[in-house]
């Protein structure tokens, strides 16, 4: 069995990644889901801190890492606040439906 | 001394006072309104009757006296060798052009006060007048050859404004147009004469080129690498310009169509005064045309086929001003090729005579036209005779005048004219001698053709305006009289000053003549025969419009038919219209609408403007499509971003 390294960590740490990044760019229904992809690419960053945290003996990373989740969760909090008003206003959360900034 | 100073700025300070007139808004109060066309009426008429009194004590002292001066005004330019005074230089030519410029100008600016009563613009139109008289004295008392050009350029200015008076018309700014191009191709010779003067005298002062004149008789300019004879070179170009302004063969075109304009400013401008500018210029040149006789001889025959082209084609016409406005045209022809053999004393005189009864058959005319509800078609008058008896009285003044039936003014100008191409023994003498008595023939003809067909028969108008037929009031008929006076007595009284034996002393240096070119001098001694032929042509002509017109009313038209190819042809103006139409207009209108199509639209706009707002719009509207307004498209764009630049760091810079 092999051992489980640094590689191993940073790929998972990346397909996370590419999952976020499409589920933003290719999600067409839903505002909600965006935003738990961003979530995923927080979580992506965070496996490699704290991956490289463990590689290179720094705690650094891991504290990092911790704040990160703070942010993130503040984030979560804050982006939902902000959909729950939104769709008040606009009755829909619908990407398609979102393009205010299109001049 | 200083009178000459009133002379020429009064109509300025009049024409100042009445434009600032027109400016006054007198909304709907008609009340207002004639009081201010009143005192732009009065004023501008009343400074010119000022005028017209000094250009007579001018006259008496400068012409009779023999003290001719010249009094500098200011300094005005110097650059290099041109060194010119504003100078006011007054002689005999001077002031016999001063008298005839004031005097008909103040009867026009009386007469108008009547004939112009129920327009709009009164003051406008007071104002132009005024700055035409100043123009026009400016022109006659230049000292040197860019002030006169300076005054050359204003009449042409006062003539366009006046023609274009009525703006309303389309065809009167038309005409207006057409007189200012066709002006500015005889200005452009003229100022060509300016500068070859400049290049070969070095000076444009009228007293120091005729000074030089003489030494530089056989001198020679080089154009375009060949050696011309320069006097002659000189004196052509000049011409050229006289030509425009006198409305010459070739470019005399304008001069019918300025017809377009009031009468009283056609009577003006377009008969007594700023045509005869041309005979004046050349005239005031005539110590350069003097030393070239090559030059002389085109002024001859330009100025004899003029005569008798003009004067066929006023036999024809059915407007009655244009009938009087082709017969301006044929004795300009007369003074010109007077001119042309030396005679320009006689030259001037028929220009002050002519001056007279043209002004008088004009503002005549306008008379009637006045009585006949604005009616300018002889086909549509007759039977006025009785209704309008002083106006009928006048223009019959005018009309023998004109003729040069003795002992009216035409007569003796006339006669001498002729006399002077036959006295000069020259080929071009004689051709613009026959010519001239053809035209005397024809002039007597179309003049009672005119009488008879405006007065005579049986009214052709229709009844409403043959009720509303009227003399027309005392401030026109007035101005009438005036000028009849001088129809009359203007002959027998200038002629031993201007051409007899006492022209010597009255011309003094004006003038000069070389004793090579005796013709005025041998006029006084042809054969009988010569002198008896105008008067005998002149009354077989009017015997032919009787005969034409009044006892067999049937012949115009089987004569017309009978040459119907040359009728046409002359009725047609000999096609001088159509063919510059085809020369000149219709080329130049396709070569503005290819420049403008091609050039302007196609290359310039379509190239540089419109071309480079294309280019941008296109672009934008491109790029336009990437803002989408999705985040995720934007978010996608910065994530492109930041991967190429990773990977440019981490496969390139690193």
């Amino acid at each position: 069995m092999a051992d489980i390294g640094l590689a191993h960590y940073l790929t998972v740490a990346a397909i996370l990644f590419a999952t976020g990044m499409f589920g933003i760019f290719l999600n067409r229904k839903n505002v909600i889901v965006i935003l738990m992809s961003i979530e995923l690419l927080l979580l992506a960053v965070n496996i490699n801190m704290v991956a490289f945290s463990v590689e290179l003996g720094d705690l650094v990373g891991q504290v990092f890492s911790l704040f990160i989740l703070t942010v993130a969760a503040a984030e979560a909090a804050i982006g939902l606040a902000i959909l729950v008003v939104f769709f008040r206003g606009r009755g829909s959360i619908a990407v398609d439906d979102i393009n205010a900034m299109k001049g | 001394m200083s009178s000459i100073l009133a002379i020429v700025f009064l109509p300025l300070l009049a024409s100042m006072f009445a434009g600032a007139l027109a400016f006054v808004d007198c909304g709907d109060d008609k009340h207002k309104k004639h009081k201010i066309d009143t005192y732009a009426q009065w004023v501008t008429a009343g400074f010119m009757l000022v005028t017209m009194v000094l250009s007579w004590l001018t006259f008496q002292q400068v012409g009779l006296g023999g003290d001719s001066y010249t009094v500098t005004v200011l300094h005005w330019i110097q650059s290099g060798d041109l060194d010119l005074n504003w100078a006011l230089k007054v002689d005999t030519l001077t002031a016999v052009m001063l008298v005839v410029v004031c005097t008909v100008s103040a009867m026009v600016h009386v007469y108008s006060i009547g004939y112009m009563h129920h327009d709009p613009d009164v003051p406008r139109f007071m104002s132009y007048l005024s700055l035409f008289t100043f123009c026009m004295l400016m022109l006659v008392t230049a000292d040197n050859l860019v002030q006169m050009f300076f005054g050359w350029e204003g009449v042409g200015l006062a003539s366009y404004l006046l023609i274009g008076f009525w703006y309303n018309k389309p065809t009167a700014n038309a005409a207006a147009i057409k007189a200012f191009v066709v002006n500015r191709v005889g200005d452009f010779g003229f100022a060509l004469g300016i500068f070859a003067v400049f290049v070969m005298f070095g000076t444009v002062n009228l007293d120091s080129i005729f000074a030089q004149a003489g030494g530089l008789s056989d001198a020679t300019i080089s154009i375009f690498s060949g050696e011309f004879h320069a006097i002659t070179v000189i004196c052509l170009l000049l011409f050229v310009g006289a030509m425009g302004k006198s409305a010459q063969l070739g470019l005399h075109t304008w001069l019918p169509d300025a017809m377009e304009g009031p009468t009283p400013v056609s009577a003006l401008i377009h008969a007594a005064t700023m045509v005869t500018a041309g005979v004046f210029m050349v005239s005031r040149m005539s110590p350069l045309f003097e030393y070239s006789d090559l030059a002389l001889q085109v002024v001859t025959i330009v100025g004899a086929s003029t005569a008798i082209f003009a004067a066929t084609i006023g036999c024809t016409q059915f407007d009655i001003k244009r009938v009087i406005a082709y017969s301006t045209c044929s004795q300009l022809g007369y003074m010109f090729f007077a001119i042309g053999v030396s005679a320009y004393q006689a030259a001037i005189f028929h220009l002050m005579t002519h001056a007279f009864f043209k002004a008088l058959l004009f503002l005549g005319a306008g008379s009637v036209i006045h009585a006949m509800s604005d009616e300018q078609d002889m086909r549509k008058m007759g039977g006025t005779w009785k209704l309008i008896p002083v106006t009928y009285a006048l223009m019959w003044i005018g009309s023998l005048a004109l003729a040069g039936v003795f002992p009216f003014a035409g007569f003796f100008s006339k006669d001498m004219i002729l006399e002077a191409a036959y006295g000069a023994h020259s080929a071009v003498g004689n051709y613009a001698f026959w010519l001239g008595i053809t035209a005397a023939f024809l002039t007597a003809f179309y003049s009672w053709r005119l009488i008879i067909m405006t007065f005579h028969g049986a009214p052709r108008a229709d009844e409403k305006v043959m009720a509303h037929v009227h003399e027309s009031p005392k401030v026109m008929i007035l101005p009438l009289l005036l000028l009849a006076a001088g129809a009359c007595g203007a002959g027998w009284v200038g002629y031993s000053w201007f051409v007899g034996d006492d022209a010597a002393s009255f011309w003094g240096n004006s003038i000069l003549v070389l004793d090579s070119h005796p013709a005025l001098e041998n006029a006084h001694h042809v054969p009988a025969w010569v002198k008896y032929l105008p008067v005998v042509v002149g009354a077989s002509g009017i015997a032919l419009a009787y005969v034409m017109y009044m006892f067999v009313p049937g012949l115009p038209a089987k004569v017309v038919s009978a040459i119907k190819p040359v009728h046409k042809f002359v009725f047609n103006k000999w096609y001088f219209d159509e063919l510059y139409d085809a020369i000149f207009v219709k080329p130049a209108f396709r070569l503005g609408s290819s420049l403008w199509k091609v050039g302007d639209q196609a290359i310039i706009d379509g190239l540089g403007p419109n071309g480079v707002a294309q280019a941008t719009q296109d672009t934008a509207e491109k790029t336009a499509v990437l803002q989408s307004g999705y985040l995720y498209h934007y978010a996608f764009a910065m994530l492109i971003g930041v991967v190429s630049m990773v990977a440019w760091y981490v496969f390139i810079a690193g």
